[in-house]
């Protein structure tokens, strides 16, 4: 079951750099969340603050609340904790070069130190199906390494992998900008079956995409968060100026 | 202007059921029964920061060894020298009591004088002179022969050569450099040391002789010549090989600039390349250096194993690092082994100093991971 | 500028380039030269060693301790046990720490001035001749435990490794990408177990190619030896008693006066020179196929 997320007065740097500035946002759970914006204006620097990725750059700095569910996730515990508990998809699949299909999805847990055979078989072929690569994958599970796959399998592959842990929220980094239309539309099929468990936020450029996947949309600009609304009203009566001039394009 | 809003679409997969695990087991709804339990497991898992911090420290260590290595190396050697350092202070590096600068120099240009007796065992007196002489000499031979063919392999390597042929010779250049020191020597002992004597030597008292350099009293085509051509060989893939590294360094768009001048292709490599690499060059010739200064076993097998000082070139004699390997089996006495030791010591800095300068040099055109000495 | 004057301008620059062509021409013509100087002696170098070393070889070399003099025969097989053993310790010594080190600086001191400082030590330590190493251990081991042993000889091979294998990991891992890090990291997996099971496995061909390098080099290293494992005639594999050694005992061999043992050190060579062209072709073809680029 997915659980809701809340962001008060976050703050980000990158050493000088002030890239995010004041985000305020309530993110509903079991409901898919979309973040757009020009390139640049601090989407990835968010999502990557909520699983306290973006401290693993040595100049990152970070203040204010995130609070995944009960869980202040910068005061009640460590980096580690909170990242088995939010899963990521990066922009470009990264499945582990040297491990087989089977060993990607199933790395969150064996690197964690489970290793139930039986239950760990049943574990990859739910998240392969929920991944929807099971059929494609089924016969070369062990035989395939991760990185033999095409693009859109590979993503698909890093997919099953993040869930194969059960985490609460899934964050995705542009997804399918690496991808091709047809893997796209197989991801967007995915989120949706999955909104239903997880809780997803989605960073995209592409907003026909977040017209299509999610409830809530958030319009970020200049390491602000500009709008943040229903996706129907975001993109049919916007309140900022600035959101409506990205919307029908006069920038970004 | 508002853009047309696609509609929020159901797709087919939501509306399929979902499917049931293969294991038989309870039907998953939403997930909950066995991902629970994974969920359980992990959230029991704790931070592991301790284990973080105890591994990144084991790693630290051994990185910091490379510092204790050094530090072991230099407090072994200084204690083991300190029998010979304190009974000869300097002295040791000079010549021994009894001469000045101006008797040795008349003794080392008359072979027919009486030469100073600097490594005397029998009677507890040590001069290193005649040591630091041969290594001198033998690392400038073998610079002097190496350096130029080298640059000419390097330049022909990177500017001149068929690409066919670029990999076979690269090859071959390394190859070449990771062959071990005792095997050069065997090699040079059964043939360069024949072929010295019986053809070399001969012709370079006829030609050079009258330089004062060459003189014919050693037979054996043993010496120092002998010794610094064998090095000459050693060092040659090292020098080459990083020079190539250098001159590949040098961007394109400076050879283009010169050639665009109307320059000659040599032209282009003098203006456009050399002269943008040539402080690499210099590195890669130190490092040569640095290399032949502390080479063993090749230099001891063809160098004579002598402990006077003498004004040819083809004499026997020894370098630094040879008379340790040639006499530490039969230093009798401590003051013998500490005499060794402290010629050991003063290699270790030498060598240090150069290759320091060296990797610096390097470093500074080549602007990344400094080059791996093989 | 008169008719006259232009005429004799352009002769003067039509000179200059008739010799700038010719400087151009001698100077390649040197360069090829100096190839072909170099070239032809290295290649009849190694010809002659596997030509003197493969006349030499028989089966006995593989089997039998040298005889005493005199008698001929005999082989150098203590001495390929002895350099056996001697490179297990000196691995068991120069790998793990090595590697270690690598990681330490591509990982945690990545960027840092003391990463610099132990990166820049650790290539000045691999030009300081090996003999200066032999005496250290001496002092350090055999003065104190009054004899000669294996113990030795396999500790100074193997510190001679640990800069080598250091920088060769390094090296390694940082070509892995950031983002197969990344990955590891954010599914919740501890930072060690991370370097460990991803970054390094990735990197891991290229790491045991650095290894075998530097494996190949000690194989050949003498100098060390003279002073630590010294050498024996004899069958010998215990720890602490003096070992023979491949290049030690070709050392010794080409230095008697006896034909004999000259055949021996020439088989010698050979087999040493076969191992380490073995690795280094090895190396080559792992770096240059890209089967080290574990990443797609």
């Amino acid at each position: 079951m997915g659980v809701g997320i809340e962001v008060v007065n976050l703050n980000a740097w990158y050493g000088t750099n002030h890239s995010l500035q004041d985000i305020n946002l309530n993110m509903p759970g079991n409901h898919a969340t979309a973040l757009i914006g020009p390139s640049g204006c601090g989407k990835s620097t968010f999502v990557r603050c909520l699983n306290r990725m973006h401290e693993t750059n040595p100049i990152a700095r970070v203040t204010g609340t995130v609070r995944i569910g009960e869980l202040d996730i910068y005061k009640d515990c460590k980096p580690v904790e909170i990242r088995r508990r939010v899963g990521m998809v990066f922009q470009r699949p990264n499945p582990f070069p040297t491990m087989s299909i089977y060993d990607n999805v199933c790395a969150g847990l064996k690197l964690n130190g489970y290793s139930h055979r039986q239950v760990l078989d049943e574990i990859v072929e739910k998240s392969l199906k929920h991944a929807a690569l099971w059929d494609e994958a089924k016969d070369d599970l062990k035989k395939k390494s991760g990185a033999s796959l095409s693009g859109g399998q590979q993503q698909r592959l890093c997919i099953a992998r993040a869930l194969a842990v059960d985490p609460e929220v899934l964050l995705m980094d542009e997804p399918c900008s690496a991808l091709d239309p047809v893997s796209t539309s197989k991801i967007e099929d995915l989120i949706f079956q999955l909104k239903s468990q997880y809780t997803i936020v989605i960073v995209t450029h592409n907003m026909q995409q977040a017209a299509r996947v999610a409830e809530k949309t958030g319009f970020f600009l200049n390491g602000r968060m500009v709008e943040f609304d229903f996706t129907h009203k975001i993109f049919t009566n916007p309140s900022d100026k600035r959101t409506e001039d990205y919307i029908t394009g006069r920038f970004g | 202007m508002i853009a047309n809003v696609p509609e929020i679409r159901i797709s087919q997969a939501q509306l399929q059921p979902e499917p049931s695990p293969a294991g038989g087991q309870q039907p998953a709804e939403a997930g909950t029964v066995e991902f629970s339990a994974i969920r359980t497991f992990l959230l029991a898992r704790g931070n592991s920061a301790m284990a973080d911090r105890g591994f990144q420290w084991l790693m630290a260590l051994c990185a910091l060894s490379i510092f204790g290595i050094v530090a072991l190396i230099a407090v072994q050697l200084v204690k083991g020298s300190q029998l010979s350092w304190n009974k000869f202070g300097l002295a040791f590096f000079s010549w021994p009591a009894g001469f000045n600068f101006g008797t040795v120099f008349k003794a080392i240009m008359n072979s027919n004088l009486p030469q100073p007796n600097y490594w005397d065992p029998v009677n507890g007196q040590f001069s290193a002179l005649p040591f630091v002489y041969g290594t001198l000499v033998t690392s400038f031979l073998a610079l002097l022969m190496a350096v130029p063919l080298a640059i000419g392999v390097a330049i022909f390597l990177t500017e001149m050569c068929p690409g066919v042929l670029r990999a076979p010779l690269s090859f071959l250049t390394e190859l070449l450099a990771a062959i071990p020191s005792v095997i050069y020597g065997l090699w040079a002992y059964f043939v360069l040391v024949p072929l010295m004597r019986e053809h070399v030597n001969p012709w370079l008292v006829q030609l050079l002789g009258w330089t004062g350099l060459f003189s014919d009293d050693n037979l054996t085509g043993l010496g120092f010549f002998s010794a610094g051509v064998i090095l000459a060989i050693m060092v040659l893939p090292i020098i080459s090989s990083l020079t190539r590294e250098v001159m590949t360094a040098v961007p394109h768009s400076q050879r283009e600039a010169v050639l665009a001048l109307g320059a000659t292709r040599w032209e282009m490599i003098r203006m456009g390349v050399l002269r943008n690499a040539r402080i690499g060059i210099v590195g890669a010739i130190i490092l040569g250096l640095g290399r032949a200064l502390g080479e063993t076993m090749a230099v001891t097998m063809v160098v004579g194993n002598s402990i006077e000082i003498h004004r040819s070139l083809l004499s026997n004699g020894n370098s630094m690092a040879s008379v340790i390997a040639n006499q530490f089996s039969e230093a009798s006495d401590n003051l013998h082994l500490s005499a060794l030791i402290e010629i050991g010591l003063a290699l270790f800095l030498v060598t240090i100093v150069v290759n320091a300068l060296a990797q610096l040099l390097v470093w500074a055109v080549t602007r990344g991971a400094p080059a791996r000495v093989n | 500028m008169g008719l006259g004057e232009l005429r004799v301008k352009a002769g003067k620059n039509q000179l200059r380039s008739k010799f700038r062509e010719l400087t151009d021409g001698a100077v390649t013509g040197l360069a090829v030269l100096a190839t072909v100087l170099v070239v032809v002696p290295l290649v009849a170098i190694f010809v002659y060693l596997i030509y003197k070393g493969a006349s030499s070889l028989s089966l006995s070399f593989f089997t039998q301790i040298p005889k005493p003099v005199g008698e001929s025969g005999g082989g150098m097989a203590n001495a390929i046990v002895g350099s056996a053993i001697l490179l297990g310790i000196a691995s068991l010594i120069g790998v793990p720490v090595g590697i270690s080190g690598g990681i330490f600086l591509a990982e945690y001191g990545r960027g840092t001035r003391l990463a610099n400082a132990i990166r820049f030590t650790a290539d000045v330590l691999n030009g300081v001749p090996s003999i200066v190493m032999g005496i250290a251990i001496y002092a350090l081991i055999v003065i104190p435990q009054n004899h000669f042993s294996a113990f030795s000889g396999g500790v100074a091979l193997g510190i001679m490794m640990i800069p080598t294998v250091c920088r060769t990991t390094e090296e390694m891992l940082l070509m892995v990408p950031h983002a197969v890090r990344e990955a590891a990291l954010a599914l919740g997996v501890p930072n060690w177990r991370s370097v460990l099971s991803i970054t390094v496995r990735t990197a891991s061909p290229g790491i045991i190619t650095g290894c075998m390098l530097a494996f190949a080099r000690v194989a050949g290293e003498t100098a060390p030896l003279i002073f630590t494992a010294l050498g024996n005639s004899f069958w010998s594999t215990s720890l602490n008693q003096p070992i023979a050694a491949l290049p030690l005992q070709i050392w010794v061999y080409a230095q008697s006066p006896y034909e004999d043992w000259h055949r021996l050190a020439w088989a010698g060579a050979l087999v040493l020179i076969v191992l380490i062209v073995t690795a280094v072709s090895l190396v080559r073809y792992v770096t240059s196929r890209g089967v080290l680029k574990g990443a797609s």
